[in-house]
């Protein structure tokens, strides 16, 4: 199945993108894909925590992954 | 949208006159306002400017859950928050918050917690540039 990440802020810096798609089996969570892109992208685990959120709603890391997801990776907000 | 919430994001600038009209009404006894301003310093360094920007689909979401929850909580007529994009100098205003109440306990209350819960849960980032270097605020542990 096919998921989009979409980056920001600090994580936009590290990776010198806005998005992302990856291909990979069914039944993985949130987890799994933060394994991955920490493995890709080491500088994430330098950022001081993130949170997920699909399909523009805050999530869990241990919510299953469906198909076209599109996944944000919020590292820490400073708005206002 | 519901009629009583004002929610907005704009790579222009804020209008106060905006906010507060928005709130207005006859049945009020006041309106609290939070106008957000860049400020010169952080931690003593000098601060050049500032750069937001946000994942805004979902900024606007969270925000008008925020004021949402303001209307649920506090005894409050009508909210406006407004949050700026792009290049923001020293002075300029990236937030205005503007609630309205008939009575004043409630809009003051209100107006704390939307900016209090803005600054945690809303997908807006800032980068603080210096004379000698830039960060993202709060991502670095």
């Amino acid at each position: 199945m096919k998921i989009k990440i979409l980056f920001f802020g600090i994580t936009k810096d590290i990776t010198n993108k806005s998005n992302l798609e990856l291909e990979f089996s069914e039944n993985k969570d949130i987890n799994y894909l933060v394994g991955l892109l920490e493995e890709r992208y080491p500088k994430f685990l330098s950022v001081n925590g993130f949170s997920v959120a699909v399909n523009e709603e805050y999530v869990e890391r241990d919510i299953i992954l469906k198909n076209n997801d599109i996944v944000a990776i919020i590292p820490p907000v400073s708005g206002g | 949208m519901k009629k009583n919430i004002s929610i907005k994001i704009t790579s222009k600038k804020l209008s106060l006159q905006t906010c507060y009209n928005f709130v207005q009404d006859d049945s009020c006894g006041g309106i609290a306002v939070f106008v957000g301003t860049v400020r010169n310093k952080t931690k003593g360094k000098e601060v050049i400017k500032l750069d937001f920007s946000a994942y805004e689909p979902m900024a606007i979401k969270e925000m008008n859950k925020i004021a949402q929850q303001a209307l649920d909580k506090f005894a409050i007529y009508k909210i406006a928050i407004h949050h700026a994009m792009g290049i923001l100098k020293i002075g300029e205003v990236p937030v205005i918050i503007t609630v309205s109440s008939s009575h004043r306990k409630a809009a003051f209350e209100a107006c704390q917690f939307a900016i209090d819960t803005l600054k945690e849960t809303v997908p807006i980032w800032k980068k603080e540039y210096f004379e000698d270097g830039e960060v993202w605020v709060n991502s670095h542990p």
